[in-house]
């Protein structure tokens, strides 16, 4: 595929690798926020080729892990209603709530369907006007203006068995809040660059004026990793604390204005509970006034839910970077991929599943803890 | 988050009053919304998230950061050994 | 997953289950329901069959868990095997459930090195079910088997409520002769062994996928379903001894490597880079997020071969019409037993786990 293959040419990736080596003097912890991030260093291995003075903290950045109990159990409850046909992407299926998940759902009659785009979701409230349609709005800046477009539809065309359960998250408050935890070891970020795509850089450099923090702009693919980790690294070794955008073909600095305008009429900003974090204040979205008719929380009664998070999982603080899945009591015991307590176990960029999966491989890799977990 | 991948604008229509378009990402074609980026044309690549083009790739900046990670390379060239440069550097041991 | 016995049923009394056994205790305590992932092929799939289906069966002395069970009857070594067919949609870019009925069943009996002599096949039809539509899978199976030189000769037809099946289930089971001095069991992996693939991987999958995903393709991706009994013949005339071999389908090649590795309790390494991945197939995957590797196949298979003679053995597949574009793409080691590893293009290595249940597009 044009624009992904170069970028994934291993002699440049070996380049890249040289600089970094090259330039580094000094242990380092970086975080990259965005699970699709995480999801590539993993697939392709780059963790085990960086140097091994570089920690990579996996970040908060995977919807999965951070969507709040309460939601998933009231996901439960809508999708367990017979009039409801309950639309999600696949990666949230198999998040634990308090009893049982998605699939559980599923195999006792509810109507649970994954989709690819939540456009599809409205096609389906089209075709079926008896049934209420649900789709579960989760996601990063990213995923929000395709999640408003499609309730701006379902308004505009007055399709009017479409609601949207909505859980949006933002990423820079959740920097805040990571810099603010005590304990806190992150000392640079990677920006989740599909999240600037969408909102530009603006908000960036404000933070990295108050926590002197490097915060470079990256990609997905293992170039673009390699990249932002080079330029973060020669900052960190310089002690400057920048914005740097290490991904300029998919972000200009004011990102996108028509999808902005879109969140800004669609949604407005509110405090949003972090799975294992904690309430953040102003880091989600919900739906607006104007458009509160669609949002699934009023029309289905699913007030009165009463979660229980177990009290063993410590996925919060491996979130935020300050304990390694291994140091969790849980981890590898009551805890693992096929049981998962947390969220942070059973997403595939989870830092525990990661550290779960490396574990076994112990001598073949460079150290028997692979760097980054 | 954000798996979202680039894709070539091959024809450009509308549905429900919203511009749509095939795109196609190296051989495999799917219908993407428009939305939210009037400006796109057919024959531009664009960034494609859960079925909307959120960016328009830009195809020179591309190739500037190609010949960027290139350029790396080719510096250890003109200076000789890469592995006595980065030792010269970080006055320490290469890496093996 | 359990170590401990799995215990045997006593014909008095009630199936035993291991629910102990289960590694996940919480959710099948909270509801012990049959779940999608199930039928995934994956380790939930396993676990159902070790923990449930064994203990009440009873655990056969033929190995339970391969493709097809290799029994002797009165002097003869036959493969025996049975599979279910249950498709959506029923009929997609390539073929049928009714090609799938029969080639599957079929290679389920060649990955024993059999040679796949007669099928039976049954049908649940669901009341409502298009006659045109059960006659179109039963003209793909006849022309299927005809074209394999292998018989159906004995079958079954049921007809449920409307709205208690789904269109139509097939059931399809084989026998077939294995040749003397053919002894091919997961178990048999080897470090040193070379593993090589009989073409393009994640075709099948694909192909079904972009009718529930509304892709199009450029150069239409159909199904690849096919018998490889005379391809297997072919391996083993250069090879007798040939030591595993594995049809990828449901889980795909990530699952199949994982219980061969289990298995044998041996390490299996596969080369990212020399993985044959069509490009659409790739760009697919990569729109929806999912890995080849995971994908299911259809008219492939895997092998592990002696390495002395992996060279003939390859030469021999890519002059068969359905091994051309036959690949090696790793091999098996000592190390890590009962993992599969991939080397990654750029140097790194990842671990390639066993698929829990359904496979799922992603969206981060």
């Amino acid at each position: 595929m044009k624009y992904v293959e170069e970028f994934n040419d291993p002699e440049l990736a070996r380049r890249l690798l040289d600089d970094i080596a090259a330039t580094i003097t000094r242990p380092w912890a970086i975080m990259e926020v965005c699970g699709g991030q995480t999801h590539s260093i993993i697939r392709h291995g780059i963790d085990q080729l960086l140097p091994s003075q570089l920690e990579l903290i996996h970040g908060p950045g995977c919807p999965v892990c951070v969507t709040p109990l309460e939601t998933i159990d009231k996901a439960l409850a809508i999708a367990a209603r017979p009039e409801v046909i309950f639309c999600s992407f696949g990666d949230m299926l198999r998040v634990p709530g308090s009893h049982g998940d998605l699939f559980r759902v599923k195999s006792a009659g509810g109507d649970v369907r994954v989709v690819y785009s939540p456009l599809d979701a409205l096609e389906l409230a089209k075709a079926h006007p008896d049934r209420q349609v649900v789709f579960f709005g989760i996601g990063f800046e990213t995923t929000a203006p395709p999640n408003a477009m499609t309730v701006y539809q379902a308004k505009r065309l007055g399709i009017t068995n479409f609601s949207l359960l909505v859980s949006h998250v933002r990423v820079p408050p959740a920097i805040t809040a990571i810099m603010e935890s005590p304990g806190c070891r992150v000392q640079a970020f990677l920006a989740a660059g599909h999240v600037c795509s969408v909102m530009g850089t603006s908000e960036y450099p404000p933070l990295a004026e108050r926590f002197r923090v490097p915060i470079v702009v990256t990609g997905f693919e293992p170039l673009d990793i390699l990249e932002g980790i080079r330029r973060t690294v020669h900052q960190l070794e310089a002690g400057r604390a920048e914005v740097d955008n290490a991904y300029p073909r998919a972000v200009p600095a004011e990102g996108n204005p028509a999808a902005q305008a879109m969140l800004a009429d669609v949604f407005e900003v509110t405090d949003r509970a972090w799975r294992g974090i904690g309430v953040i204040r102003r880091s989600g979205w919900r739906l607006s006034e104007r458009y509160r008719a669609w949002d699934a929380e009023d029309r289905f009664d699913v007030g009165g839910i009463v979660t229980a998070e177990s009290a063993q999982c410590r996925s919060g603080e491996v979130l935020q970077g300050l304990v390694k899945p291994h140091e969790c009591a849980a981890f590898g015991t009551v805890c693992t991929p096929r049981t998962p307590l947390g969220a942070t176990m059973v997403s595939s960029e989870g830092a525990c599943a990661a550290y779960y999966l490396y574990r076994r491989l112990g001598g073949t890799s460079r150290e028997a803890e692979p760097v980054g977990r | 988050m954000c798996l979202a991948l680039p894709g070539k604008v091959l024809e450009i229509t509308e549905r429900d009053r919203t511009r749509m378009a095939k795109v196609d990402f190296g051989g495999v074609v799917k219908d993407v919304c428009l939305a939210y980026l009037p400006e796109i044309a057919v024959g531009d690549y664009t960034i494609v998230h859960v079925g909307f083009a959120i960016q328009k790739l830009d195809e020179a900046s591309a190739v500037e950061t190609l010949k960027l990670f290139e350029a790396l390379g080719m510096m250890d060239q003109e200076l000789g050994d890469p592995w006595g440069r980065a030792a010269a550097d970080a006055g320490q041991v290469p890496p093996a | 997953m359990a170590g401990e016995p799995i215990p045997v049923a006593d014909a008095a009394q009630e199936p035993v289950l291991d629910i102990d056994g289960w590694s996940c205790p919480r959710p099948l305590r909270d509801s012990p329901v049959v779940v999608l992932g199930h039928g995934g092929g994956g380790a939930m799939s396993a676990e159902l069959v070790r923990h449930l289906f064994l203990p009440a069966l009873g655990e056969s002395e033929h190995g339970g868990l391969t493709d097809s069970a290799v029994i002797e009857l009165g002097g003869a070594r036959l493969a025996f095997s049975t599979d279910s067919y249950v498709v959506r949609p029923m009929i997609f870019p390539g073929g049928s459930i009714g090609d799938l009925a029969v080639n599957g069943t079929i290679n389920d009996l060649a990955m024993s090195g059999a040679v796949p002599a007669h099928l039976s096949a049954g049908f649940i039809l669901e009341e409502g079910t298009h006659l045109d539509l059960v006659g179109r899978i039963a003209t793909a199976m006849g022309r299927a088997a005809a074209a394999a030189g292998v018989r159906v000769v004995t079958g079954d037809t049921k007809v449920v409520d409307a709205g208690h099946g789904d269109g139509v289930y097939v059931n399809t089971a084989g026998i077939g002769l294995v040749p003397d001095g053919v002894d091919i069991r997961p178990q048999r992996a080897r470090p040193g062994d070379v593993v090589i693939v009989s073409g393009d991987l994640g075709v099948h999958g694909i192909a079904v996928m972009s009718v529930r995903e509304g892709l199009e393709f450029g150069t239409e991706i159909v199904s690849d379903t096919a018998p490889l009994h005379g391809l297997v013949a072919a391996m083993l005339a250069v090879c007798p001894d040939l030591h595993v071999l594995r049809d990828p389908t449901r889980g795909g090649l990530a699952a199949s490597l994982n219980e061969i590795a289990a298995a044998a309790g041996v390490g299996v390494e596969l080369v990212e880079r020399s993985l044959p991945v069509p490009e659409p197939v790739a760009n697919a995957c990569g729109l929806l997020g999912l890995d080849p590797l995971y994908v299911a196949n259809e008219g492939k298979l895997v092998a592990f071969v002696p390495p002395e003679r992996a060279e003939a053995v390859l030469a021999a597949m890519q002059t068969h019409a359905y091994g051309r574009r036959s690949r090696v793409i790793g091999s098996v080691v000592a190390e890590h037993p009962g993992l599969e590893v991939a080397r990654t293009a750029l140097g790194g290595t990842r671990v390639v786990d066993l698929p829990w249940g359904e496979l799922l597009p992603r969206i981060c």
